[in-house]
């Protein structure tokens, strides 16, 4: 057999390859429109709440407002005030409380025009650069927490996982017996859903009976027990930890897979040669596996920038392992400001679309590659 | 020292190794049974074993909140999304597997891209939508949202597996006079078996774990919660302590099936990992 199925080259387009086409549109066609209504009308929506002032409660008119979510000089968009339809300014050196209108005037809060019943203008000399500030993603220093709190997370969770997951695998991959007992027993952390994980672990890290300070006090390694998920220094760490004891099978197993394709016959060289193990290991092993590393890690990254669920069970609240998806989601259900949190989620998404454009470009994918 | 000696060190490290990760694996999980079958004040003693085992824990958990409720919604939720996923996702992959024709690589690349998304970004966009044609709070928003994540990823799968059958079989079909619709389901579903049941089981224990849309869409209301979200809901005899013996229970009643399932396919499993990561 030569060729593909339906390729008779000759004759260009034969019947049976634009049959054959046709058929292929059709087939895929359900599944495009499920995605495009689940993912693609979402993801343009999110992105066009993030250029208005959406709010989730029903009475109030949503504005277009372009890029101020993201980036804005102006009055405390917090300080709204529903009653004169402007912004409450507090201005603490004429001791005077104004309302800013989007006309761009400021009115007396304390002087009512006695013509029209409104609010008069405000008399004296106002400074911007007194009351307004920049507001928006750009300048959130809760956002760039976040997002050293992520970059922190994935960098360190999946360089471990890497190295711990490499050493099991090669463990697996020793011809050892009771091998399988070995697999199946890594195979359980990551059978576990990552709720329930995040709660033996919440329970095992406990502050005043979690067998952890048990152990680590029995040991003399510590004096006092530590409050693992609530401690400033220690909350992103335990993150890391759960996730890692979490996901290392699975990067153990993808290891495993590659290190079971390489060829025997190199080794036997290398073991006549008299290579040394450790030699063999980075001079064979590592180059050979490398490109099913890449794409674990690629695979593993993409997954950790978006953490939400670890973090939200494990250390409710704390700001101090606070993740994109955490301060975003925080914004928009219970902060109930649509506008400003789909502005976070299209931050986060635009990071994870510029590193998967990177990578792609730096690893010269080929998603059609014929095998 | 002889050599003898030293490999015999060597071999004894090997094994402390192997019985340390063997642990580290373990030790969380059996934590979990452990505290789970100790009641009153030993559930805050660190004995290793139970000093007497006793299953209130396990009463409690469905006496407490609508556990059985819960675990029913996972799965009804979980089934339908899986199914409607491998329904859509068969065809497709067929057509992104067996036929070449012009886009095919910008459709791969759009289906990956998809179930690479943070799901966060659909979300304010998703709510909406959900609110607007009044399936907020029922279970449909999210057998809807799941179709993320669970079609990308059979379809990727499907079509690597659908790439490995032989070409000769679609060839004899299409000599026989079979069209692309009968190959597949007279010649293609046949062989796909095991692979629809891994693609099946790998989709399902995605959906089973989900927690961001459950919680967004379902969260206010314990009789419509997934097991995820019932299980950081638990709320104990003052707002202060978690009931960490019910919790622990909870985490052991839908973990074991899960581990079972998984230790029976493990093999299939693995591979079924590997053909979405290793050779995409």
């Amino acid at each position: 057999m030569v060729a593909d199925v339906a390729v008779p080259r000759q004759h260009g387009a034969s019947k049976l390859t634009r049959q054959r086409t046709r058929s292929a549109w059709i087939f895929i066609a359900p599944m495009l429109i499920v995605l495009a209504l689940v993912a693609g009308y979402p993801l343009l929506s999110t992105m066009y709440y993030s250029l208005t002032d959406r709010l989730l409660i029903a009475d109030h008119d949503t504005q277009f407002i372009g890029f101020s979510n993201y980036l804005y000089y102006g009055p405390d968009l917090d300080n709204y005030d529903e009653e004169f339809d402007g912004y409450f300014v507090d201005l603490i050196e004429q001791d005077a409380f104004l309302i800013y209108r989007d006309d761009g005037n400021f009115y007396d809060l304390d002087n009512v025009d006695p013509d029209t019943g409104d609010l008069a203008l405000y008399e004296g000399e106002v400074s911007t650069s007194d009351v307004f500030e920049w507001h928006g993603v750009l300048v959130d220093s809760l956002w760039w927490r976040s997002v050293w709190n992520t970059v922190t997370f994935s960098v360190i969770s999946v360089g471990l996982e890497i190295i711990i997951g490499m050493f099991v695998a090669l463990v697996l991959n020793a011809n050892l017996p009771g091998r399988a007992v070995i697999r199946a027993a890594v195979l359980i952390p990551w059978a576990i859903p990552t709720i329930v994980s995040a709660q033996m672990w919440s329970w095992m890290l406990n502050d005043q009976y979690g067998v952890i300070n048990e152990i680590l006090l029995s040991w003399g390694w510590i004096d006092a027990r530590l409050a693992f998920t609530a401690d400033r220094l220690l909350s992103l760490p335990s993150v890391i930890a759960v996730d890692v004891w979490k996901t290392t099978p699975f990067m153990a197993l993808l290891i495993l897979a590659a290190l079971q394709l390489l060829p025997g016959e190199v080794y036997e060289a290398a073991k006549v040669d008299g290579v040394h193990p450790v030699r063999q290991f980075f001079k064979i092993t590592l180059p050979l596996i490398r490109p099913a590393l890449m794409v674990a890690v690629i695979f593993r990254s993409l997954d950790a920038l978006r953490i939400f669920d670890l973090i939200y069970v494990l250390t409710p609240g704390s700001r101090d392992s606070m993740s994109m998806s955490i301060w975003a989601r925080q914004n928009l259900i219970d902060f109930q400001n649509v506008g400003y949190g789909s502005a976070l989620s299209t931050s986060l998404f635009l990071i994870i679309a510029c590193f998967t454009a990177v990578y792609l470009v730096l690893g010269r994918v080929s998603f059609d590659q014929e095998r | 020292m002889s050599r003898t000696a030293r490999k015999l060190l060597l071999k004894i490290a090997f094994y402390v190794l192997v019985i340390f990760i063997i642990i580290y694996a373990v030790f969380p999980f059996y934590w979990a049974i452990n505290s789970s079958l100790k009641s009153g004040t030993a559930l805050f003693s660190a004995d290793f074993l139970p000093p007497d085992p006793a299953w209130d824990n396990y009463a409690a958990v469905f006496r407490g909140q609508p556990f059985a409720l819960n675990i029913l919604n996972s799965v009804y939720v979980s089934t339908v999304t899986v199914v409607v996923s491998l329904f859509l996702a068969v065809t497709a992959a067929y057509a992104l597997g067996r036929i070449r024709f012009r886009g095919r690589g910008l459709l791969l690349m759009v289906v990956l891209g998809v179930s690479m998304f943070p799901q966060i970004a659909v979300l304010s966009g998703l709510y909406e939508i959900m609110r607007a044609i009044g399936l907020y709070e029922t279970l449909y928003s999210l057998m809807i949202s799941y179709m993320i994540f669970t079609l990308p990823f059979t379809v990727w799968i499907l079509t690597t597996f659908m790439r490995e059958l032989p070409k000769e079989l679609e060839e004899a079909a299409i000599v026989d006079g079979a069209t692309p619709w009968q190959t597949i389901t007279k010649v293609f579903m046949p062989l796909m078996g095991p692979a629809l049941a891994t693609t099946g089981l790998l989709a399902f224990i995605g959906a089973w774990n989900e927690f961001l849309f459950a919680l967004t869409f379902v969260g206010g209301d314990s009789e419509l919660m997934t097991i995820p979200v019932a299980i950081t809901n638990f709320s104990g005899a003052s707002e202060f302590e978690s009931p960490w013996g019910d919790i622990m229970a909870a985490s052991v009643i839908v973990t074991v099936p899960l581990i079972v399932l998984v230790l029976i396919f493990q093999r299939k499993i693995v591979s079924g990992l590997t053909a979405g990561a290793v050779k995409g």
